[in-house]
């Protein structure tokens, strides 16, 4: 689903340019259920940016879902990222002036789709993270985790092939990061690609295969054990 | 263009602008204000000139009055300070001999006491030919005014204004074939007019200019005239020509500046209408400005907006909104708003006019007279107004477009 071959990626800094990423090799499946780990500065937002088609690499390849992704323009980047791609953002990202259920039908707006169309799916994946009873309420009128939960459900509702997530329990507690890990799991369990950025271990743990990032370079990608969990 | 008619489109503008109230409300009213003051400033400078055509109203324009004075250098043995006493026979040596004169009325003019039953009062008494009712024109409420048969039969009617018949007359009485004694002479009245709210010249009854000569001997002499011009004529160089003539008339040296009176209308006519011009100029001057300063006001709003909503624009195109959506939005919020506080600046405006119209555009003392604005005029500012606001609206748009999302979406 995700190829990724001896990806570069460097910033300029004032005349200097910092390198981020050293020459990644990455290769995730349909299906999988992968973190990537690493402290700050480790390049992991600078990867899921690159995945994510918010940021364009310097060198290497990169295959979604099949296809080579170079020379990518504003429009076709904003397209192939609305086909291919949910994403789940630390900060929830939803819009302060739009109840839950017109936050999960904007995609599906982009998308062209009709408007009653529309309302019945975000309906259907509102219903779905088990918050139907608060379709009309504004973001400000929700909880962290139930935000983090209409996040997701908008994710979703473009039916993508990867969903990405940049540190979804981040702003959250305990008790509701579970609550979002769960759900994510559950998405995974149904055949979802999801890709989890966070630097805390006890996440990373819940996943399937966690890779580490440092200093711009796979230091180890590892199956997770699943009997120690269970 | 079809997004223009999708319901979804407007839904998002409409969503955008209503939990924005303050942004929303703010650019309204800078925008209004502009188009507001260019309907007020085009309205109340038309008002002015309509207030000025009020003035010279029913009276020919391109008009000149002239009339003897004492003379201020001796010429051909006479010495200075010799009365010049115009003559009749000079009318007609002036109309002969000037180009472009349009109409030439002789005017006699004296004070009479004026009786009928037991009311009495003192007026002026004029002697007129037919021809002034043509270069000022009598607003008749009863009658006519004096006719060939009066002057040739030398009739003892006159014409009176409202002012003499208030004075002379009960209420509501039919003024008509009623006689009023003028220094102890009958004329029967044969009509009625309503007092010129514009240039007076102190008319109060108009007798036959012959019935005048008759009656107080004045034989040839007149009191003044009136000569218009025609319309391509140039009325000053009237003046000059007619007035040189009657100085060789009247043995009077060509350079004499007091011999002859003279108040020249076209002249000043023409310099009030250089005012307006100016004024029109000024006008249309301050309201573009100020239509351009409301512009710039939207464009700085929307850039203020775009940065504000850095993050939301950043959402959405992680969410799959191509640039031109989002600048459509952008460009389509600025067209919605300008558009809305152009018509309540119209609306506005108009309603100010109308106070104006009400206040102090009433009566003869009125500083304005109907001030209005062309409908057209106010549209194509309209029109302008959005479309500038289009132009102002692609810059914060394509600085929408111009952060990557990744940029947008961190901030905090």
């Amino acid at each position: 689903m995700i190829k990724i071959e001896k990806l570069h990626k460097s910033y300029p800094i004032g005349k200097d340019s910092l390198h981020v990423l050293k020459g990644l090799d990455l290769h995730i499946k349909e299906g999988e259920f992968v973190s990537i780990m690493g402290s700050s500065g480790s390049g992991k937002s600078t990867l899921l940016n690159i995945v994510g088609l918010l940021d364009g690499h310097d060198e290497g390849n990169y295959y979604l879902n099949g296809q080579k992704i170079e020379n990518l323009d504003e429009k076709k980047a904003a397209i192939l990222r609305n086909k291919f791609l949910g994403f789940v953002f630390q900060s929830f990202n939803l819009i302060t002036y739009k109840t839950a259920v017109e936050n999960i039908a904007l995609p599906l707006y982009y998308q062209g789709m009709g408007r009653k169309e529309r309302q019945k799916i975000a309906m259907q994946y509102l219903d779905k993270v088990g918050l139907k009873d608060r379709a009309n309420h504004l973001p400000s009128e929700l909880s962290g985790g139930e935000k983090q939960r209409v996040a997701v459900a908008r994710a979703l509702a473009t039916k993508p092939k990867v969903i990405l997530a940049d540190e979804p329990t981040g702003a959250l507690d305990s008790k509701t990061s579970h609550a979002v890990m769960e759900l994510l799991k559950e998405i995974n369990r149904e055949g979802m690609t999801v890709f989890v950025i966070t630097h805390e271990e006890d996440i990373a743990e819940q996943t399937d295969r966690i890779v580490r990032l440092k200093d711009g370079v796979i230091i180890s990608d590892e199956k997770v054990n699943k009997s120690v969990n269970v | 263009m079809n997004f223009l008619f999708d319901k979804d489109t407007w839904q998002e503008i409409y969503s955008s602008i209503r939990k924005n109230k303050t942004r929303t409300g703010i650019t309204i009213i800078g925008v209004m204000w502009g188009i507001f003051l260019l309907v007020v400033l085009l309205g109340a400078a038309k008002g002015v000139e309509n207030n000025f055509n009020k003035l010279f109203g029913d009276f020919a324009t391109n008009s000149v009055f002239i009339w003897g004075q004492e003379t201020s250098k001796p010429f051909k043995g006479f010495q200075e300070g010799k009365q010049v006493a115009l003559k009749i026979d000079d009318i007609d040596k002036i109309k002969n001999e000037v180009k472009g004169i349009d109409l030439i009325a002789p005017r006699s003019q004296a004070g009479g006491l004026v009786v009928r039953k037991f009311q009495s009062g003192n007026f002026n008494i004029s002697g007129d030919f037919p021809v002034l009712d043509k270069i000022q024109n009598k607003d008749l409420i009863y009658g006519r005014f004096i006719n060939d048969n009066d002057i040739n039969e030398k009739k003892k009617v006159c014409v009176i204004e409202e002012e003499v018949y208030k004075q002379l007359f009960e209420k509501d009485e039919y003024p008509i074939g009623e006689l009023i004694s003028i220094n102890g002479i009958n004329y029967s009245v044969v009509g009625l007019f309503k007092e010129s709210q514009t240039i007076r010249l102190g008319d109060n009854i108009h007798i036959p200019f012959t019935t005048f000569q008759q009656v107080y001997n004045r034989g040839n002499n007149i009191s003044w005239m009136i000569i218009t011009g025609s319309p391509e004529s140039s009325i000053v160089q009237i003046e000059k020509d007619a007035k040189l003539i009657l100085k060789n008339l009247h043995k009077v040296h060509p350079e004499d500046k007091r011999a002859l009176g003279g108040i020249n209308l076209g002249d000043m006519f023409k310099k009030v209408t250089g005012f307006l011009t100016g004024m029109q100029f000024l006008t249309w001057f301050v309201g573009i400005a100020t239509l351009i300063a409301g512009v710039f006001a939207i464009g700085n709003i929307l850039l203020i907006t775009v940065k504000e909503r850095t993050k939301e624009i950043g959402i959405r195109r992680a969410l799959g909104a191509k640039p031109w959506e989002v600048k459509r939005q952008i460009i389509l919020e600025s067209v919605f708003l300008t558009s809305i506080a152009g018509a309540l600046g119209i609306i506005f405006g108009g309603l100010v006019l109308m106070l104006i119209d009400a206040t102090l555009g009433k009566g003869p003392q009125a500083a304005l007279t109907n001030p209005t604005v062309d409908i057209p005029v106010v549209l194509i500012a309209a029109v302008t107004l959005v479309f500038l606001g289009t132009l102002i609206g692609l810059i914060p748009a394509q600085t929408a477009v111009s952060i990557r999302p990744i940029e947008a979406l961190r901030e905090e």
